[in-house]
Formats: structure tokens, C-alpha cells, sequence
């Protein structure tokens, strides 16, 4: 029987305290009177007088898990060349990725690849998630922000989905972190404050388990004298790192026994070289050969088995009951909802949301109330200035014409003038005419007159 | 690739492609063993399963209750014996732990006594669809609550067995009316009941002509077949289907049959073998409901009938019939939103119901 976690005491609240019992007595087969059978709540236990055939029931749920598929998602963290993508290989026994990362990135950014893999008839959807450029920077303080955000991400996306109203869950691609695997520079002599940082900023939001990186550079020795060295100072910090659980004692032992190796001190390889006559992998050195899979050589092996064969399932469980409904509650708790309105009367999540909703709508009525304002304004001034404009154009163009009309007088004037001169010569003209003709019919006398004519002539 | 000038983005989980790589040519990995830590984790947290049974008074529905796991969930009640007929239909739930091989079923059996008893039968469907849609409700409260618990305890119903009384014609008013509503909130599975009076042959005229009544009025009984997802499974279902529905025999007395020991019912004229498919179909009645189609039951009823009902309730609260159990909530507010979408913050949070397209926050 599952007994809760200690830290999960905390979540169960005085209100869902009824139906905790209901959950407990729900597992226990205890034995309740008929009067007490009335009431839905207690169960009681029954023999059966045959064989009924819900001993499949397991079956039946492994079978529908394959056709569905599992899905699991790793974060590596480490500094760039630590081995981070080596060791994911060799987990896996498959070549991922080709090339090798730069160490010249301003910041630190997260790359995500899914695979799928299959084993027999197992399919796997794989998430490898990698740090680039970690522990690249000069300046590393905003270093382990940006695998936080991440990590919240992945949260806030599943929350998402889980809060629409036409939802589907059951085929939702889960990109939740599932474990990180925080990878320690083989120093042999304790953690980095960068080290130390980031996992205190993580060990909150997912399971951690450290691994020494590089393990053929430290002996044997040291290697002891490491390892406790980090765990003392882990647990000193208070950073909270992943245990294998032990409440099942099918694996009780074993994972116990393996809390007691941490943090693993790995080496990673997918070259393969002749041993014996086997060939298997390992890395050559000029001073011997150590292999991947060799227990005296590494942990690789109980890596591998703890995070694959033993505790896939039980990381994933974590992640989704312990990660993200701490996640949830925080971030609900954000955006203003409670379990318990003002008078300790339970609180629907309906309720808050639609007094929330009928705020938003007031706000936003209120908004579009000012826009609208802003708007009249706005047509008003221009109206205003298109109006000056107007009347400038009207006075201009009555200035013109006035001006346009006194030219006209003028003009007028001018023309009346010439008029009378042309008027005035043209008699003159007529007259010394006549005055010709007659000077030609008298010649005597008329030469003084012509004379005088003449010279009357031309005056 | 020059990392110089690529623009830097902290968070940037676009996943490429998933590629597909087969593990069993270059060595073991182990990812095969997580079948067994799931097996391990089901049995550790036991299994839940609800049925409910839904028949006319004197159709056998005890007694098949208790064949079907084989034990005593309730005492069958005898003819002659003067058992007070319900005035108004009731609903009985009884809840029993049984163990097999260590694997542990917490079952849930809810009777309904009452039903299409009285002499008016209208809506005699509302007080179940009532107990259907309280669990429905009970699951969704807690399950929006901000301190969820570890395991939401599933009272929600998973399979609804229909009683047909076994006229050896057609499906009677009530029953369509029933079958009608009730198809579309759980998964029902008709069973001919009592069909020890029906010839071979005349049962198989009444499942045919059962079989006609729901195709007519688009009756979806389980296995639905809009919910086949491959084609293992629509062969597997379309057999089934074929036999739907089942003619049972239900039977908790045993007999001594040619030196075995059976269930089965005694009479002059022979003994009826509870479980030898010549003689009636509880096996696959049987066999459906436990041994290979639980899984798929509690599944269809989590992904289907909840969501379905969740979408409902949180959209228009009004239009459901409601359980004892009801919280009134706040009636939806009048003003209906326009096209535009405001700008997130506080006011991001309440974009639920109105829009069908897109909804998140």
C-alpha cells in the first residue's frame, strides 16, 4: 500500500480530509457491519467463490501504455564538452546528434530534439533537451535563467492544455522535464558556486540527479573522497536532489543501495575497442582501456539501469504529482484564485473566474469607453484646424478679387482716355481735309489763304 | 553556423522532427523494463471499477451481479418473498474490495431499483442521468481544485448494463428513450436477460431486430465504433458488435453436471450451464466487461464521457439535469464579447467559454 509521502501531508487540506480517509479505507480491506454498508463510503472486502479473471487488469493496462507510447524527457546540464552529449548516446546506444557545439555563445540557450526509439515493442518518444553554452560566458549570472524559464515553460504549456475547455490530454505530446541530469566537472575538489546556484534554483521544479562527468580523470581514491565531498555540500545547501525510491520492496533494496553510490561518475563512449575478444566500448588511452560498461571502471551501468530500467516510471509520476502540481498551485494561486472564498465557504474555481471575467469585461468596457473619447477629441481638434484653413482661403481669395477689380478700373480708365484722343484726332483730321479741298478751288487770293491755310494747318 | 550572429534566445524548445531509431541492433538499453515498473505501480495502487446495472424488477439483475463476480454483492431477491416495490426509483450503491493474485479491484455496483416499474414512466431516466453527471461532478471539482490530491478517488460510472426483458420482439418505447439518453453520458452495454426463455432461433431474431432498432435511431452502444482506433481494434469490436447484445443467463446456485460442479439454473427439463456458450452468452458478457475490455471502458468514460460532460458544464451550466449533490454557481454574465482580443495581464485569465476556436489564456 502507497503511503503518502510526508511532504505530501502538507497538501491535503482540512476540507479534504473526508475523502483522504475515503482513499485509505479504499485499499485496506476492513470489515464494516450491513448498517455501516449503507453508507457508500466504506467497502467492504469479498471472497470470491471462483475465478473472475480481473488478475489481467495489469495486462490490460501495459497493453493499452504500448499502443499509447511513453514519453520521456531528459535536460542535461553542464558546461560545454563535459560530455553531455556523449553520455546520452551511450545511454541510449544510438548516435543523435553529429556536431560539437561552440563555446562562443553570448547566452545561454536550450535545444530540444525528440527522438523516437523502440525496443521490442516498447515505443519510446525521447526529449533531449541540451544546454548550450553553459558555463561559457565570462559573466555567468544570468546563466541558469534561462533552464528555469524553460522548465516553467514546459509547465505553463501543459497547464494550458490543461485548462481549455475542449482539451486532449491523452494524445498531448507530455514535454515536461522528466529528470536533469546535472553533470560536475571532475575537479576532485567540490562544486562551483555556478553549480551549486543553478541547482538550488532547479531542485524545486524537477528531479536532479548529479553525475560526475569524465570519471577516468580522477582515481579511485579521489573519487571516494569526492563524492562525499559533493553530497555533504549538497546537503548542506539544503539542495534537494532525486532518491531512488524506496517504498516498494521489490526494488527497495536495490535503489537503497544505489542512494549510497551518488552522484554516479560516468564515462561515456560509442567508440568500440577489442577487449579479450569481445569488442565493447570503452575509451583507449596508452595506459590502458577503460570500458563504458565495466562496474570496477565506472557507474555508468548503474546509471543506466536506475534511470531506464528501474525508475522511468516512477521519475515521470514524480514530475507530474510533485513538479507541476507545485507549479499549478503557485501559479494559480498568482492569478488570484483560492480554494476558500472570504467566509470559508469552498470556492469554486468557476466562481472566481467568472467574478474575474465580469471585471475583465468592465475593464474593458471602461477602455473602450476612453478610446472612444479619444477618439471624438481627436476628430474635434482636426475639424478645428480644417476649419482655420478655410477661412484663411476665403479671406485670401476675397483680396484677390478686390485686387483683381481695382486693375479692372484702371484699365478702364486708361482705355476711355485713349478713346478720347483717338476720337480727338481723327475731327482734327476730318477738318484740315475740308479745309484742303476748299484751297484748291480759289487760287488769287488764296495764296495768303493757303499760305494761312497751310499754316492753319499745321497747327 | 556562425554563432556570432545568431540572435540569442534563452528558451528556445522548438523540437526538431522526432526521428526513429531502432534500438535492437546495437545492444540492450532496457527501456522494456518500464512496462514492469507500471505493472508494479497498478498493482500497488489496486484498480477501480463502477458498474451499474439498469432493468425492470424480477429481470435477474442481482443475481447476474453476483455471477458475474462471483460472490455475494447482495442478496437476490427471491419471488414470494414480500420485498416492498419502490414508490419512486432509487438508486443503490454498494461498494466491496476483491482480490485476485494480488491484484487488487475496488468494485462499485450501483442498482436501480424502481426503474420502469410504475405505471408512468416519464422521465424515469432523470434521477440515473442525475447519479452520472453527480460523479462527473464530484471528479471535476476535485480535480479543479488548487491542492489536488495525489490519486482524485473515481467514482464516475464506467459501464451501464442495460436489462432488456426478453419479449422476443423489439425494443420497447422506454427502453429506446433510455438507451437514447443514456449512450450519450456513459458506456451502455444491453444484455437480453433471462433469456432462457428464448429459443436459439428466437434469439437470434431479437438480437437482429435490437440490432436494426439502434442502427435506426443511431444508438451508439458500446464498443462505439467512432472510437476504434486501429485496425486490431475495429476487427476485435465489429466481432463483438455482432453478438451485442449479449443473451444472459444469470445464475448463483450450483449444480452437479456430468461429475462437475456448474453454475447454472435447475429445472425439469434440464440444467442451464451459466457459462457453456451453447446454452446462454455470459462468457462474453463476462469476458468484455473484466477480462479484456475494462481498461477500455474506464478509458472511454476518462477521455470521452468526462470531457464531454466538462465541456458542457463549464460552458453552459444550465442545461444539464442535476444530481442531489448540485452547487449552483454564478449565472454567466450578459455581455457578449466582440471579435477583438484585449491585451494580456490580469484581465488574461478569464477567456474562457464564448469563443470555440483557440481558447487559452
Amino acid at each position: 500500500m502507497q503511503h503518502p509521502l510526508p511532504s505530501d501531508a502538507g497538501r491535503h487540506r482540512g476540507s479534504l480530509f473526508q475523502s483522504h480517509i475515503t482513499a485509505k479505507t479504499a485499499h485496506t480491506s476492513s470489515q464494516v457491519s450491513d448498517h455501516e454498508q449503507k453508507q457508500k463510503d466504506s467497502p467492504r472486502s469479498l471472497t470470491m467463490s471462483g475465478h473472475v479473471g480481473f488478475e489481467s487488469l495489469p495486462d490490460q493496462l501495459v497493453n493499452r501504455s504500448i499502443q499509447q507510447g511513453f514519453c520521456f524527457n531528459i535536460l542535461c546540464v553542464g558546461e560545454t564538452g563535459i560530455g553531455k552529449s556523449t553520455l546520452i548516446d551511450t545511454l541510449f546506444n544510438t548516435n543523435f546528434e553529429g556536431h560539437e557545439s561552440s563555446h562562443f555563445y553570448p547566452h545561454v540557450r536550450l535545444k530540444a530534439q525528440t527522438y523516437e526509439l523502440q525496443e521490442s515493442n516498447v515505443r519510446l518518444k525521447l526529449t533531449i533537451v541540451n544546454t548550450v553554452g553553459f558555463g561559457d560566458q565570462i559573466n555567468k549570472e544570468e546563466s541558469y535563467q534561462p533552464i528555469v524559464d524553460y522548465i516553467d515553460a514546459q509547465f505553463e504549456a501543459y497547464l494550458q492544455e490543461e485548462l481549455k475547455i475542449k482539451r486532449s490530454l491523452f494524445n498531448y505530446h507530455d514535454s515536461r522535464v522528466h529528470v536533469c541530469l546535472y553533470f560536475i566537472s571532475p575537479t576532485g575538489h567540490s562544486l562551483k558556486t555556478l553549480d551549486l546556484l543553478t541547482m538550488k534554483s532547479l531542485d524545486s521544479k524537477v528531479n536532479i540527479i548529479p553525475v560526475i562527468a569524465k570519471a577516468d580523470a580522477i582515481s579511485k581514491t579521489e573519487l571516494q573522497k569526492f563524492k562525499i565531498k559533493l553530497m555533504s555540500e549538497l546537503v548542506s545547501n539544503g539542495v534537494q536532489i532525486y532518491h531512488f525510491p524506496t517504498d516498494d520492496e521489490t526494488i527497495a533494496k536495490i535503489n537503497a543501495s544505489m542512494n549510497g553510490h551518488l552522484p554516479f561518475a560516468v564515462v561515456g563512449s560509442m567508440d568500440e575497442v577489442k577487449v579479450g575478444n569481445k569488442m565493447v566500448k570503452a575509451r583507449q588511452y596508452p595506459w590502458g582501456i577503460v570500458q563504458v560498461e565495466n562496474e570496477n571502471h565506472c557507474d555508468f551501468v548503474k546509471l543506466r539501469e536506475m534511470l531506464i530500467c528501474t525508475n522511468m516510471e516512477d521519475l515521470r509520476d514524480q514530475t507530474h504529482t510533485r513538479h507541476y502540481e507545485l507549479y499549478r498551485r503557485h501559479k494559480l494561486e498568482e492569478m488570484g484564485f483560492m480554494d476558500v472564498g472570504p467566509e470559508n465557504q469552498p470556492l469554486s474555481l468557476q466562481e472566481t473566474y467568472e467574478a474575474k471575467r465580469h471585471e475583465f469585461y468592465g475593464e474593458r468596457q471602461r477602455k473602450e469607453e476612453e478610446m472612444k473619447q479619444l477618439f471624438v477629441q481627436r476628430v474635434k481638434e482636426k475639424e478645428a484646424i480644417l476649419k482655420e484653413a478655410e477661412r484663411e482661403l476665403q479671406a485670401k481669395f476675397e483680396h484677390l478679387k478686390r485686387v483683381h477689380q481695382e486693375e479692372k478700373l484702371r484699365l478702364e480708365e486708361k482705355r476711355r482716355l485713349l478713346e478720347e484722343e483717338i476720337m480727338a484726332f481723327s475731327k482734327k483730321k476730318a477738318t484740315s481735309e475740308i479745309y484742303q479741298n476748299q484751297t484748291f478751288m480759289t487760287p488769287g487770293s488764296n495764296l495768303r489763304k493757303d499760305k494761312d491755310r497751310k499754316n492753319s494747318n499745321f497747327m | 553556423m556562425d554563432p556570432l550572429r545568431q540572435s540569442p534566445s534563452p528558451s528556445s524548445s522548438r523540437a526538431s522532427s522526432p526521428r526513429t531509431f531502432s534500438c535492437e541492433r546495437l545492444g540492450y538499453v532496457g527501456i522494456e523494463a518500464v512496462l514492469d515498473q507500471l505493472k508494479i505501480k497498478a498493482m500497488k495502487m489496486g484498480f477501480e471499477f463502477n458498474i451499474m446495472v439498469v432493468g425492470q424488477s424480477g429481470l435477474g439483475k442481482s443475481t447476474m451481479v453476483n455471477t458475474l463476480f462471483k460472490s455475494k454483492i447482495w442478496k437476490s431477491t427471491m419471488p414470494g418473498l414480500r420485498v416492498p416495490m419502490p414508490q419512486t426509483l432509487q438508486l443503490h450503491s454498494v461498494t466491496h474490495v476483491i482480490e485476485e493474485n494480488g491484484v487488487k479491484l475496488k468494485l462499485t455496483v450501483t442498482d436501480t431499483p424502481g426503474f420502469g416499474d410504475q405505471i408512468n414512466n416519464d422521465k424515469c431516466w432523470d434521477p440515473i442521468l442525475g447519479y452520472i453527471n453527480e460523479q462527473y461532478e464530484r471528479y471535476l471539482q476535485e480535480e479543479i481544485l488548487i491542492t489536488r490530491q495525489r490519486h482524485i478517488p473515481d467514482t464516475r460510472v464506467h459501464c451501464c448494463v442495460y436489462f432488456v426483458p426478453p419479449t422476443g420482439h423489439c425494443l420497447r418505447p422506454l427502453d429506446l428513450e433510455f438507451l437514447q439518453r443514456l449512450c450519450r453520458a456513459v458506456n451502455v452495454v444491453p444484455v437480453i436477460a433471462r433469456a432462457d426463455s428464448l429459443t436459439i432461433e428466437e434469439r437470434e431474431a431479437f438480437r437482429h431486430r435490437i440490432q436494426d432498432d439502434l442502427k435506426t435511431h443511431s444508438i451508439e452502444v458500446y464498443p462505439q465504433k467512432s472510437f476504434d482506433e486501429d485496425i486490431n481494434d475495429k476487427i476485435l469490436n465489429s466481432k463483438i458488435r455482432e453478438r451485442i447484445p449479449f443473451a444472459v443467463v444469470g445464475a448463483d446456485r450450483e449444480h452437479m453436471v456430468n461429475g462437475r460442479c456448474v453454475l447454472g439454473r435447475k429445472t425439469k427439463w434440464g440444467i442451464i450451464e451459466v457459462e457453456n456458450m451453447a446454452h446462454c452468452e455470459f462468457p462474453l458478457l463476462r469476458d468484455l466487461l473484466i477480462r479484456s475490455h475494462l481498461q477500455d471502458l474506464k478509458d472511454i468514460t476518462h477521455n470521452v464521457h468526462y470531457e464531454n460532460y466538462r465541456i458542457i458544464r463549464l460552458k453552459e451550466s444550465h442545461a444539464l439535469p442535476r444530481g442531489p449533490g448540485w452547487v449552483n454557481l454564478a449565472p454567466t454574465p450578459s455581455p457578449t464579447p466582440t471579435g477583438t482580443r484585449a491585451s494580456p495581464g490580469p484581465g488574461k485569465v478569464c477567456r474562457w467559454a464564448e469563443d470555440d476556436s483557440d481558447e487559452d489564456f
